[in-house]
């Protein structure tokens, strides 16, 4: 047993011995210290949290007698930066020295290590994670404090209210005395119950030493230096490469292999046979890939997207959207009555938008390692993934093993997106199948070609808006209907029968438009089984959603004569927030100065509790259609900043995949098959092609919400209103290809 | 075939096929990993590495090319992450995800070795090889423009 898995058995048997509350309406975070007794070798602890001897506080925190601090962070790392901002939400309450922390990464326990706010699981995703864990975190802090407050007090026999501390030592100011944490760590008694800890002891926000306050990313400098570790990165002693041929259509399997060209190549080991595809095993990934390339494969024609083509798709999903073609339908939004109020208005608008397919493009390639014991019953991974225990149970299931034979080395991702976080985490699952065929470790490496053909995209979706007016031209009713392929039941069968209650909750997100002042609204989403492989991709559904209520509100103010602004402030006049975002991002842009050839486009979105705008500055090359994006703005109200640069980073990313959604990127599927191969036909944005980008926190002390991807949907409406201004057109179809672009300004 | 060549000013002999792409050699032979597979078709620039000087995608190069050449990796840019654009790269807070960054450093470092002063416009087209999906290229330009100011 490694001492990984003794780790793990160790915290298993503790959690059992004490016991976690688990209540009947989900998870109650339990809070239990004293897990172990005081003193305790911290190498057997809940956490291996840290080196040396030290006490174990509770299962997030351990104080080594040299007065390290080691946090648990149960996030995983795509770049995101929250395996910093969770344990500095701790370290703030416990006013940790934050040179002394060190963080740790959460054993795949949910739990206690879960999102309280994301169905108490471990997944990192949909900019949930800092929202999710704020509350409980700081309560773990201070009541961490607290008890080193109490141990002190009675080692000096004071009162505690006479303490106070500083950053990683208590303080005694009416005497002088000063003992630090590891001091205390090295005699305190943790109680068995948790100290109460009212809101109003908690730190007043004017008092924060870190949040709000940046803090270098703890991974950062192994980035700049090439000691970062990626699952791709990993090298254990005898392993073999693998790579795998998955069938090109989801549900097809292999009917004929011809290998023989295959097992020619120098170094090839094994070929294998899956219900899925064909992997190869040799000796140097060259070889893998060679092998992998020559096999030859007649494929069975019973995948259910067979003959598939992303081209007529869409005159299907229109026909769904508008109700010829009968399908499932779910409620995004319902306000009030909009398909009785239709009947009263004097004027009603219509018009109706188009997304493609988008594509990942994660950086790394997927990829992971597995070492399967030779009798099968027990696994060691290594990947990077978006939900430990999804690895964790995808390796179990594969294997036909309990969970707690599977020993998880949760690894840095070249990226996420959404692509690592589907439960049945297939690319970790290939090299555990491979490493049990030929029972050594097997890193298995998707090449690019691989990752594009194997995607798991952003659905195609179209929207049929509508909107009806009273005599004073002021809406009354919104009717937003529209079809997409069913993201969440392929994404994640288990949650979407389990708490998604059967809803496409990753497609409908986005649907709603709670902050603008229209009295009766109606969203219905119309999620289709098509078999096309489809999960969430950053900005989830509001990608496309916004693309279509956003480009479609600012086609009334035009119909209406007003100025965009106006009317979104119009629009806006009962949500302060989102008010002030508006006005801000305006006149960051100057929005009333006048621009020779240029266009400015503005967007709005309420995002999980976000508010935020953008304002897109554009020119467009009007022989070829082509659009140059020379300047983008935003103001983010995320309430309070945790990490404030590195909410501009991540708005600054945000902008920048949605500029390549919404201007390149397109997934077209013919006769069922991806047809992109690559960088150089699935085209993303390069240096060259990125505008100045403008970001304003609006930091206010309201409950933090997410960043991570907020911006992305805000993109394609502000670029689409932006060509309008400018030209007239209206190009309601994104990505807003030149010649989509040419076409509308053509007409 | 065996080859030598120089890896961070160390001398190393590699046996394998005369057309292996040096990228797989770097990682799995000589087991510096800091240089990334990204694509495989030199679109990227994940792959970035030195050559005599030279910036090149050693996902593109074969092994047969390099012999008795000088290579360098991210590893050998410098001891402790000390060269102007590692530490104008942190005080930037550029990377993300980082997958892309050991190339995008090694680009930028090709850049300034040979024109300490780049304009804005000059860092943009140079740094339009690397491909980051994380979006970092604001920083990136800031990055390299501090590093040419405090080299």
């Amino acid at each position: 047993m490694t001492a990984l898995q003794q780790d793990y058995r160790n915290a298993q048997q503790v959690m059992n011995r004490r016991g976690f509350m688990v209540g009947a309406a989900g998870l109650t975070f339990g809070f239990s210290l004293g897990l172990l007794e005081a003193g305790t070798p911290v190498g057997n602890g809940v956490a291996q949290a840290a080196t040396g001897n030290g006490t174990v506080m509770n299962p997030w925190v351990t104080i080594a007698s040299d007065g390290t601090v080691a946090i648990i962070s149960p996030a995983t790392e795509m770049g995101q930066g929250s395996t910093t901002s969770l344990p500095l939400i701790i370290a703030e309450e416990l006013d940790a020295d934050w040179s002394k922390v060190r963080i740790v990464p959460a054993p795949p326990i949910e739990a206690i290590y879960g999102n309280p706010g994301f169905y108490g699981s471990m997944y990192t995703a949909g900019s949930a994670t800092v929202t999710g864990y704020f509350k409980v975190l700081r309560q773990f802090g201070a009541q961490v404090r607290r008890v080193l407050l109490d141990n002190a007090a009675r080692h000096w026999s004071v009162p505690v209210e006479e303490l106070t501390t500083e950053p990683n030592v208590v303080v005694h100011l009416k005497s002088g005395r000063r003992m630090g944490y590891g001091e205390i760590a090295g005699f305190a008694s943790v109680p068995e119950k948790a100290p109460e800890i009212a809101p109003e002891h908690l730190k007043q926000p004017s008092r924060f030493r870190l949040i709000g306050k940046d803090v270098m990313r703890s991974e950062l400098p192994s980035k700049v230096n090439g000691s970062a570790r990626y699952s791709i990165d990993v090298q254990v002693p005898d392993m073999l490469y693998g790579a795998v041929l998955r069938a090109p259509i989801e549900g097809s399997s292999p009917e004929k292999v011809d290998d023989a060209k295959s097992r020619a190549i120098t170094g090839v080991v094994k070929v294998v046979k899956f219900p899925f595809g064909v992997g190869v095993v040799a000796q140097t990934p060259w070889a893998a890939f060679a092998a992998k390339n020559a096999l030859t494969v007649t494929w069975s024609r019973d995948g259910k997207a067979q003959g598939f083509d992303s081209d007529e798709a869409f005159e299907t999903y229109t026909a769904v959207a508008r109700g010829t073609v009968a399908n499932p339908v779910e409620i995004g939004e319902k306000v009030g009555d909009a398909p009785g109020t239709f009947d009263k208005a004097t004027t009603v608008m219509e018009a109706e938008y188009r997304c493609d397919y988008a594509y990942h493009a994660q950086m790394e390639p997927l990829n992971a390692l597995a070492s399967v014991s030779p009798a099968g019953d027990t696994a060691e991974i290594w990947c990077g993934t978006q939900s430990q225990p999804m690895a964790v149970d995808a390796t179990a299931k594969a294997l036909g093993i309990p969970t707690d034979k599977v020993v998880l080395h949760d690894m840095l991702m070249g990226g996420g997106f959404g692509r690592r976080g589907n439960r049945d985490q297939e690319f970790v699952v290939d090299a555990v199948l491979l490493s049990k065929e030929v029972k050594r470790p097997v890193k298995v490496m998707w090449t690019r070609e691989d990752d594009v053909h194997n995607g798991r995209f952003r659905p195609l979706s179209v929207h049929i808006l509508r909107a009806g007016f009273d005599p004073d031209g002021s809406p009354i009713a919104w009717h937003h209907r529209y079809a997409t392929d069913n993201a969440g039941k392929f994404q994640d069968p288990l949650k979407y029968n389990g708490p998604w209650k059967q809803r496409d909750v990753i497609s409908i997100a986005g649907a709603d438009i709670p902050s603008y002042a229209i009295p009766n609204r109606l969203a219905e989403h119309f999620p289709i089984d098509t078999g096309i492989r489809v999960v969430a991709l950053r900005g989830i559904g509001f990608v496309a959603n916004k693309f279509a209520t956003e480009v479609f509100i600012d086609e009334i103010a035009y119909k209406r004569g007003i100025d965009p602004l106006a009317w979104r402030l119009e629009l806006l006049k009962n949500a302060p927030r989102a008010r002030k975002v508006v006005e801000s991002v305006a006149a960051m842009a100057k929005w009333d100065r006048k621009r020779d050839d240029r266009g400015l486009g503005l967007a709005y979105i309420d995002y999980s509790g976000t508010s935020i705008a953008g304002v897109a500055e554009v020119s467009v090359e009007r022989r070829t259609g082509q659009i140059r994006v020379s300047n983008f703005w935003v103001a983010i109200d995320q309430g309070i900043a945790v990490q404030p640069d590195n909410i501009i980073a991540q708005t600054e990313s945000s902008v920048v995949y949605g500029l390549g959604l919404s201007l390149t990127e397109r997934i077209s599927i013919k006769h069922g098959e991806v047809q992109e191969s690559n960088f150089y036909d699935y085209t993303v944005m390069r240096n060259r092609d990125v505008p100045e980008i403008h970001v304003e926190v609006i930091a206010t002390d309201n409950h933090p919400t997410g960043v991570g991807q907020m911006a992305t949907p805000l993109v394609g409406p502000a670029l689409s209103n932006a060509v309008a201004a400018l030209t007239g057109a209206r190009v309601r179809h994104s990505p807003l290809l030149p010649e989509r672009v040419l076409a509308v300004m053509k007409a | 075939m065996a080859v030598t060549f120089s890896v961070n000013g160390t001398s190393v002999t590699i046996d394998a096929p005369a057309a292996t792409p040096l990228l797989w050699v770097i990682r799995e032979q000589v087991k510096l990993t800091g240089t990334k597979f990204g694509c495989g078709a030199g679109l990227c620039g994940a792959c970035m590495i030195h050559i005599d000087g030279e910036r090149a995608f050693s996902c593109q190069v074969q092994l047969s090319e390099v012999s008795g050449r000088s290579v360098k990796t991210i590893e050998g840019l410098s001891g402790d992450s000390s060269h102007p654009v590692q530490k104008a790269w942190l005080a930037e807070n550029v990377p993300q995800c980082g997958y892309c960054q050991s190339g995008q450093i090694m680009s930028a470092a090709a850049l300034l070795a040979k024109n300490p002063k780049p304009s804005r416009d000059e860092i943009v087209e140079h740094m339009s090889t690397n491909i980051c999906r994380c979006g970092t290229y604001p920083r990136i330009v800031r990055a390299i423009q501090r590093a040419s100011r405090e080299a």
